[in-house]
C-alpha cells in the first residue's frame, strides 16, 4: 500500500551487472517506500531473476556499476549473510533441498543467527516451537514439515510455502520473491498469497518477480515495473499487468523504442 | 615403493604367523581342517601391492614395514574404562579386547532367546549349524588378509538367531583395542534362520592412539525370509590400520539393511561382498568421513545371483585435509538373473585442494531384462547452496558446515538405532565444523 510521508526503503540507481562476461543489467534504476508492493514483470531472460539474486548477493553477478542503498545502507558492500541480518530476504524459485537436516533445526538456526545479530534474544527449542507454529499456522502448513529435512520431498507448493514461513519468522524490511506463483496450483497459490499479504505492512516492502498476470490476482501491487533487456522501461499501476496478459509484452518494448528514439 | 611391499610381504606374513598363539586342536576335524588351510594359503599367498587391481589405489607397504604381534597379555578393563562406547538400546553386548573375548565386560549374552556367544563357548552347540558358513562365505583361497584371519580363528562373535525369532534388541559387538603393535583378528558369524529378524551393530574402537592393526573377518548368512541390519562402526585410533572382509548370503526373499560408518584409522580397507538369491533385497549404504592423512578405502560386490532381486547402495565420502577415499563398487548380475533392480550412488565431497578421492563404479550384466542405474559425483559443495543458507543468515562457514554436516548425515540418518545416530551424528558435527 502506498503511505504518505513513507521512507525510502531501497534505492537502485544506474545498476549494471555481469555474468560470465554478459552484460545482463543495464543501468537498472527503482525506488521502493515502506509499505509499498511493486511487481517486476518481464519476459524470459529481461534479467528479473538476476536482479533479485544481486540483490540478496549472489557471488555469481559482478556488479559494474551503479549503486543500491538499503535505508541508506550501501547494499553491495555487505556479504548476503549480512544483507539478509539488515533486512533482505529472497524467496528463492528453486529452494534447494538439504537431505539429513531437520526443517525446525534448520529454520531455529537461521531465526536464531537472524536475532542475534539483530541484538534480539533466541529461542529455545520449545520457545522456538511455539513460535513457529504460529507461523506455520498463516501458510496452512502441516506441522509435519517441521521434522522432515529441509524441502527434501517437497512438491513445489509445499517448497514455496517453507520459503514464505521463512519470511514470516525473519521479519524482512526488504521481501524479494522471485517468481513464487511458479510450479503452484490455485489453492496453494491463493494459500501462499494469503500468506504474503499478512505480512505485508507499512515498514516492510514487498517485491513479485514475475513472468505471469497470475500471482497479481491475490497480491495486488502498487506498481508494475516491465523489465526489457536489463532495464525498467515503463512502470505503472496494478492495471499495468492486466495489460501486458491481454497483450504481450512486444508493445512495450515498441512504445519505448519509439519514445528514446524521438528522444534522442 | 611397490617393490619393498614385494620384498618384504613374504618375511611379514611369516612374522605374523610365526607370532601365533599355540591355539588348541579343536574336537571339531572341520574347525582343524580349516585353520591348516588357511595357514597353507597365507603360506602361499603375498601382500597385494599397487600391482593387483583391487589395491591399486591402495599404498598398504607402510603396514608391512611394521612389526605387529597378537596380544601378549590382555589388559584388565573395567566398564568405566569402555563405558562411553556402550549403546543404550543395545543391552545385548559382546566385548572383546585386542581381540579376546572379556565375558566380564559382556552382557544380557544369553537373555534375548538367541545364541549370542563367543564363537568357542559355541561351538559345541551350533558346529552343525555353522559348518556349512564359517570360513565358507569369505573364502581365503585368494584373500591373505582373510586367510590370515581363518588361521588364526578363535575367539569370536556368534549370532545364531532361530527360525521366526524376531530379535527386539540390538545386539552391540565391540572390539576394543588396547595396546599398541598388536595385531588381532576379529571374527564374526550371524546366522539368521528362516523369517528371523535381528539388528546387529559391529563396533570397532580405541582406547589408545598409537599403531596397531586390526584385521576382520565378518561373515553372514541370512536364510528364506530373515531379516538382518547390519551397523558397522569403524573409529579405530588414528594410526590404526583396520582391513575387513565381509560376506552377506542372502537365501530366496531375505532382507539385508547395512551401513557401514568409516571415520577412524590411518588406513582402513572394507571389503563387502553381497550375494542375493531370488527376491532378495538389500541395501548397502556406507559414509567415509576423513582427513588429515588418512586413508579408507571401501571395496563392495553385490552380486545378483538369481532373478528379481533388489539392491541399493549410496556410498559418500567426505574427504578434508590430504585425506585419500576410494570407493570401488562392482554390481554384478549374473545370467538368468531377470528383473534384477539395482541402484548405486557414489558421492564424494572434497573439503581441500589436496584431499583426494578415486571412485570406480563397475557394472556386469549378464542378463537383458534388468534395471540398473548407477552415478558418481566428486565435487565441492555447490555454490547455490551455499548461498541460499548464507542468504538465510548464517555465515559463510556455518552454511558450508552445514551442508557437509548434511551431507554425512544422510547416511547416518537410515541408522535405525536412535542413541547411536545420535551419537555418529555429534561425531560428523565435530569434525564437519573442525576442518573449515
Amino acid at each position: 500500500m502506498i503511505y504518505q510521508d513513507s521512507k525510502i526503503l531501497l534505492e537502485v540507481n544506474g545498476l549494471c551487472a555481469n555474468v560470465n562476461g554478459t552484460e545482463i543489467l543495464k543501468g537498472l534504476n527503482l525506488t521502493v517506500r515502506s509499505g509499498e508492493i511493486h511487481a517486476i514483470m518481464g519476459p524470459n531472460g529481461s534479467g528479473k531473476s538476476t536482479f533479485s539474486k544481486i540483490l540478496a548477493g549472489h557471488s555469481a553477478y559482478e556488479v559494474t556499476g551503479g549503486t543500491v542503498m538499503l535505508e541508506g545502507q550501501n547494499l553491495l558492500d555487505l556479504a548476503p549473510e549480512e544483507r539478509a541480518r539488515a533486512g533482505v530476504f529472497l524467496a528463492f524459485q528453486y529452494p534447494i533441498e538439504i537431505p539429513g537436516v531437520v526443517n525446525s533445526q534448520f529454520l531455529r538456526l537461521t531465526y536464531n543467527t537472524v536475532q542475534t545479530h539483530r541484538g534480539k534474544e533466541e529461542l529455545d527449542p520449545l520457545e522456538f516451537d511455539d513460535f513457529v507454529r504460529e507461523k506455520m499456522k498463516l501458510l496452512e502448513m502441516n506441522p509435519d514439515f517441521l521434522e522432515r529435512s529441509v524441502n527434501e520431498g517437497f512438491s513445489g507448493g509445499e517448497k514455496k510455502r517453507n520459503e514464505i514461513l521463512q519470511m514470516a519468522m525473519l521479519d524482512p524490511r526488504l521481501a524479494i520473491l522471485d517468481e513464487t506463483d511458479s510450479g503452484l496450483d490455485i489453492d496453494a497459490l491463493r494459500i501462499v498469497a494469503n500468506g504474503v499479504n499478512q505480512l505485508a505492512n507499512k515498514d516492510n516492502a514487498i517485491v513479485l518477480v514475475t513472468h505471469y498476470q497470475r500471482l497479481l490476482n491475490y497480491i495486488v501491487p502498487d506498481f508494475v515495473h516491465v523489465m526489457e533487456a536489463g532495464r525498467i522501461i515503463k512502470t505503472g499501476g496494478k492495471e499495468l499487468a492486466f495489460e501486458l496478459e491481454s497483450r504481450g509484452y512486444d508493445w512495450v518494448g515498441v512504445e519505448h523504442k519509439a519514445a528514446t528514439g524521438a528522444a534522442a | 615403493m611397490s617393490t619393498s611391499a614385494t620384498v618384504n610381504a613374504g618375511g611379514y606374513l611369516e612374522n605374523l604367523l610365526a607370532g601365533q598363539p599355540h591355539l588348541p586342536a579343536s574336537p571339531l576335524a572341520w574347525l582343524n581342517v580349516l585353520r591348516a588351510e588357511a595357514v597353507d594359503r597365507v603360506g602361499a599367498l603375498t601382500v597385494p601391492t599397487l600391482r593387483d587391481e583391487e589395491w591399486r589405489f591402495t599404498d598398504i607397504s607402510q603396514l608391512t614395514k611394521m612389526s605387529f604381534h597378537p596380544v601378549r597379555a590382555t589388559i584388565s578393563l573395567q566398564v568405566a574404562d569402555i563405558e562411553r562406547f556402550y549403546i543404550e538400546e543395545a543391552t545385548t553386548r559382546l566385548v572383546f579386547v585386542d581381540g579376546v573375548y572379556a565375558p566380564q565386560l559382556s552382557s544380557n549374552v544369553s537373555g534375548i532367546g538367541v545364541a549370542v556367544v563367543n564363537l568357542e563357548a559355541g561351538f559345541a552347540a551350533h558346529a552343525a549349524a555353522i559348518e556349512p558358513y564359517l570360513g565358507r562365505l569369505t573364502g581365503f583361497r585368494d584373500n591373505v588378509f582373510a586367510a590370515l584371519n581363518t588361521a588364526f580363528l578363535h575367539d569370536a562373535a556368534l549370532i545364531v538367531v532361530p527360525r521366526d525369532v524376531e530379535v527386539a534388541v540390538p545386539v552391540h559387538l565391540l572390539f576394543i583395542a588396547t595396546q599398541k603393535d598388536v595385531v588381532s583378528y576379529p571374527r564374526c558369524l550371524f546366522l539368521a534362520e528362516s523369517g528371523s529378524a535381528v539388528t546387529v551393530i559391529e563396533d570397532y574402537v580405541s582406547l589408545q592412539e598409537d599403531a596397531y592393526f586390526t584385521n576382520a573377518v565378518t561373515e553372514i548368512a541370512l536364510i528364506d525370509n530373515a531379516r538382518v541390519n547390519h551397523i558397522r562402526v569403524q573409529r579405530e585410533g588414528a594410526k590404526a590400520f583396520h582391513i575387513a572382509n565381509c560376506a552377506v548370503s542372502l537365501a530366496r526373499a531375505s532382507n539385508y539393511q547395512s551401513v557401514s560408518v568409516a571415520f577412524g584409522a590411518r588406513i582402513s580397507r572394507y571389503n563387502l561382498n553381497v550375494q542375493l538369491a531370488e527376491g532378495a533385497e538389500c541395501a548397502v549404504d556406507g559414509l567415509a568421513l576423513i582427513s588429515g592423512r588418512q586413508l579408507a578405502d571401501t571395496h563392495t560386490c553385490i552380486d545378483h545371483a538369481q532373478p528379481q532381486a533388489a539392491s541399493n547402495q549410496s556410498h559418500k565420502c567426505i574427504v578434508g585435509g590430504s585425506a585419500h577415499a576410494v570407493f570401488n563398487g562392482k554390481v554384478v548380475v549374473r545370467q538368468g538373473a531377470q528383473r534384477t533392480d539395482s541402484k548405486q550412488s557414489n558421492r564424494n565431497l572434497l573439503l581441500t585442494s589436496k584431499a583426494h578421492v578415486d571412485t570406480k563404479p563397475q557394472l556386469e550384466i549378464f542378463a537383458d531384462d534388468v534395471k540398473c542405474t548407477h552415478g558418481a559425483t566428486i565435487g565441492q559443495l555447490d555454490d547455490e547452496e551455499v548461498f541460499y543458507l548464507r542468504s538465510r543468515g548464517l555465515s559463510d562457514t556455518a552454511a558450508r558446515n552445514m551442508l557437509t554436516y548434511a551431507f554425512g548425515a544422510e547416511i547416518i540418518e537410515r541408522i535405525p538405532i536412535s542413541s547411536l545416530k545420535y551419537q555418529l551424528e555429534q561425531t560428523v558435527l565435530e569434525q564437519t565444523t573442525v576442518q573449515l
